[in-house]
């Protein structure tokens, strides 16, 4: 058995494999389900009502949908550039982390102005984070899969170290959590009284900007050169690490907008479970995505959604939450064999 | 070293007129070959003649479109590795297929014994090594790290793999190029040696003297076709030179023109050997307007690093580059603003991203300048205008502007380049290998492009190996032969058979 490339897959092709493939995620999930002892269409239907069911649901879904935006479009503009940064998860807490100590600083005296200020600095924090792998990527060769990889350690034990010390809340009954922004300096919600705040904004305009960046700009035309063929990028004048360094900062600073939007519009403090893995699931969201900037806020908020409507199902029938890990596992898996599918056709022999 | 006088009991290997295409390209054309027990037959021909192709066919990684292969007078299921190996073929790959973390033993023995049982029950398969070692001059500790072993080390390991496997037909694709002297005479020791003992040997290579010293047949291909099969002792170098590249001249078609001053000059300019490939060891050349410059040569001897350092890829280690507008940092988009068009080798690696539209593929080189683009933003709709003012004026044959580069035929995809490099009626033209792999047509049509922008007085460097086209159309000649240059030859003063002495490596003043 063999894969034989197809050069212009049918219409049929294109869209039946993905359907099929959400198709057979459904089933498994009932069969899971069922396994867990509960009744698999109640199950199903639970978590879409969860999920989607109110105003209320909706909307905490698009709040959890938006650091996954932010962490599925730094993958997703690294990706296109096949830089490998897996390691959106460490440039969140950096982001989160410069967050907290500028909005606990004398910058709080002047108010909501200071946002953009703070949101800059996360950005930075961000970039320079993913700046140190994908220069030693450039100069030495050194596989940036494992050092980004293993730079989110380095942050969580960073994070961890700071709580319990020079950033610890003075007031916080010994929680390992730091001081609290000022009031002044916490985006406003969208949505009075719910939870919604304005980073589900900030997240769509930066979808946008980075739409427009690889479709309109010279540089989002050099990353998906670089991309698709190195060689061929660097023989027609394109300079291959230049790009790779600007993509590299682009890609960790809207990681770092994820800890900025977590810590500023819905925590409000810095605390070691700031981001249940948002910095990995944003990989789920980006390939789910097929890496477009626009599809990524659809996939963050189809993501989001299994999260939001499995905790809701389990409080109401019992079945472990897992089952959300599970589903989108799942549905990645599936997805990625059904994309394959309609590029390629199994041969005998 | 056999009879010159085989009985036909004793064919070990019969290919019967093997087709294979891989889309217009025939890359085996109706080949029949036999091979006799305890034989060396050298199968020998350019790069891209089919070679590799045809081998990889006897070993079951492609599956042949029309004929058929016998192994020891039974019939060869095609496509199956497996079969081929158990069939009593072994080969050994000009790239080794060695585990480098693994012992010699070990990579002896791997897949021929269940993985876990590896290391158990070796002393059989020590003894067995231990033999076939001291039988063939093998010479080599069992328990060495492969990644520690020299390049000729490996190559025996390699050998011995196929011989601990009972192979009686041993295949070596192109063994010596990445061989010293010296480990190619202890190379060509062993084979002799099993060659004595009945083995039967074909033999891969591009090097004549090679060729020559080895082999009792040598079986020549061409663009596919078996031209020529001829008993070594009744041939020469020179002989099978003229064969491997065709002796038929094309008569030219160029009306002489009187050159004009220099656009580009290589002066006593070196590059270093970037692994087993040859740099360039202080060439001097000068590119002429109005003039085609044809550079001869077996590939892999030093073309690449020219092209490379034409092209902007790399900068000289030694030695100088003149240009009437030299740019003061010598990069691709330097280069191509100083009036350089570039043809690469490699169009669908190098010349194109695949997955790019024809109009992405055609502003590759100009993106960054007006029209195509101001303030880093893209124009769209003059880099479309433009592409489609390339696909008219090149006859592209293409599904439109937007559709993959990927879709369209060699032939197509290289009008496109030509029409992006020389839009701009550049001074200097590299052509490397412009035409390999095109069909009839686009052949051709490069050519009348090529000739048309000598005429209009642009310098132009045809770097090829295939001699017809050299000399068809070039106004002079170089060749190059393991990163040297030889002096130039004005059109029609060498035959293609004295072309081929010097592309062996004869005549160089600093040649052995």
């Amino acid at each position: 058995m063999r894969l034989e490339p197809i050069a212009n897959p049918s219409l049929a092709r294109s869209f039946g494999f993905p359907a099929a493939a959400l198709v057979a995620t459904v089933v498994i999930a009932s069969l899971l389900a069922a396994l867990a002892g509960a009744n698999p269409l109640a199950t199903l239907g639970l978590i879409v009502k969860g999920a989607a069911g109110s105003k209320f649901a909706m909307l905490e879904t698009l709040n959890r949908a938006t650091p996954l935006i932010f962490t599925g479009l730094a993958i997703a503009v690294a990706f296109r550039a096949k830089l490998w940064n897996i390691g959106a998860e460490a440039q969140l807490y950096g982001g989160a982390i410069v967050t907290v100590i500028l909005g606990t600083s004398a910058l709080s005296g002047i108010g909501a102005a200071a946002l953009p200020l703070i949101a800059l600095g996360a950005m930075v924090a961000g970039a320079l984070i993913l700046l140190g792998p994908v220069m030693l990527k450039t100069r030495f060769g050194v596989d940036e899969v494992v050092t980004t990889l293993l730079f989110n350690f380095v942050m969580l034990l960073l994070v961890s170290y700071l709580l319990e010390g020079p950033m610890k809340d003075p007031m916080g009954m010994g929680w390992p959590k730091s001081a609290p922004l000022d009031k002044s300096l916490r985006l406003p919600r969208i949505d009075e009284g719910l939870r919604l705040h304005w980073g589900f904004g900030l997240a769509l305009i930066s979808a946008t900007l980075i739409w427009f960046v690889q479709t309109r700009t010279t540089l989002g035309y050099e990353m998906r050169a670089v991309g698709l063929n190195p060689q061929a990028a660097r023989f027609a004048g394109i300079p291959v690490n230049g790009v790779l360094v600007k993509t590299a900062l682009l890609s960790g600073g809207l990681a770092a907008l994820a800890g900025f939007s977590e810590v500023a519009g819905l925590k409000g403090h810095l605390s070691l479970d700031l981001s249940p893995g948002f910095g990995y699931t944003g990989i789920i969201v980006a390939m789910l995505a097929l890496l477009h900037p626009l599809g990524v806020v659809i996939t963050a908020i189809f993501v989001a959604g299994i999260f939001v409507g499995s905790d809701s199902m389990s409080r109401a029938a019992g079945v472990p939450t897992y089952i959300a890990d599970m589903l989108l596992a799942l549905a990645l898996l599936l997805m990625v064999l059904a994309i394959g599918l309609t590029k390629f056709r199994v041969v005998r022999g | 070293m056999t009879s010159a006088h085989p009985k036909a009991q004793d064919v070990v290997l019969r290919l019967e007129s093997i087709t294979k295409r891989f889309g217009p390209l025939v890359a085996n054309d109706a080949i029949s070959l036999t091979l006799h027990r305890g034989e060396v037959i050298a199968l020998l021909g350019e790069n891209g003649a089919g070679k590799t192709t045809l081998m990889n066919i006897l070993f079951g990684q492609y599956t042949a479109d029309e004929g058929n292969v016998e192994v020891f007078g039974h019939p060869l299921p095609p496509g199956n590795p497996a079969a081929a190996l158990a069939a009593g073929l072994g080969m050994v790959h000009q790239h080794f297929t060695l585990a480098d973390n693994l012992s010699v033993l070990d990579n002896i023995q791997l897949g021929t014994v269940p993985l876990w049982r590896m290391g158990l029950g070796s002393k059989a398969a020590r003894a067995k090594l231990a033999k076939l070692a001291a039988d063939f001059g093998l010479g080599i500790d069992p328990d060495a790290l492969v990644g520690t072993l020299a390049v000729g080390e490996r190559q025996r390991v390699e050998i011995l793999k196929a011989l601990y496997r009972d192979a009686r037909i041993l295949i070596l694709d192109e063994p010596t190029a990445i061989l010293t002297p010296q480990e190619s005479d202890a190379l060509f020791d062993t084979l002799r040696r099993a060659v004595a003992t009945g083995l039967s040997v074909i033999f891969i290579s591009h090097k004549l003297h090679e060729v020559m010293a080895l082999s009792s047949r040598v079986l020549v291909l061409r663009h596919g076709k078996l031209v020529g099969e001829v008993a070594t002792r009744d041939t020469d170098r020179h002989a099978l030179a003229a064969l491997m590249v065709g002796a038929e001249v094309t008569p030219p078609s160029v009306a002489p023109q009187r050159p004009g001053p220099a656009l580009l000059t290589l002066r006593d300019l070196s590059t270093p050997d970037v692994g087993a490939a040859p740099g360039l060891k202080s060439i001097t050349l000068a590119l002429r307007a109005g003039q085609i410059t044809g550079l001869a040569g077996v590939s892999g001897n030093g073309q690449a690093a020219l092209s490379d350092l034409i092209s902007g890829l790399t900068t000289p280690q030694s030695g100088a580059i003149e240009m009437p507008d030299m740019p003061d940092v010598w990069s691709p988009r330097t280069v191509v603003a100083a009036g350089i068009a570039r043809i690469p080798e490699d169009r669908h690696k190098t010349g194109s991203i695949a997955d790019f539209s024809l109009t992405e593929n055609a502003i590759l080189e100009t993106y960054a300048q007006a029209p195509f683009s101001r303030n880093g933003l893209l124009n769209w709709a003059a880099a479309d205008a433009h592409t489609r003012h390339l696909i008219a004026t090149n006859d592209v044959r293409c599904p439109g502007p937007s559709a993959p580069i990927r879709q369209l035929s060699g032939g197509n995809m290289q009008k496109l380049i030509l029409g992006r490099v020389l839009e701009a009626s550049p001074k200097i033209i590299l052509a490397n290998q412009p035409v390999r792999g095109l069909d009839i047509g686009a052949i051709t049509y490069v050519h009348k492009r090529l000739l048309a922008a000598r005429n209009a007085g642009a310098a132009v460097l045809l770097i090829s190996e295939d001699l017809d086209e050299i000399m068809a159309l070039s106004d002079i000649i170089h060749v190059i032969s393991e990163g040297r240059i030889s002096p130039e030859f004005a059109r029609g003063t060498l035959t293609a058979a004295e072309l081929g002495i010097w592309m062996a490596g004869i005549g160089f003043a600093d040649a052995a």
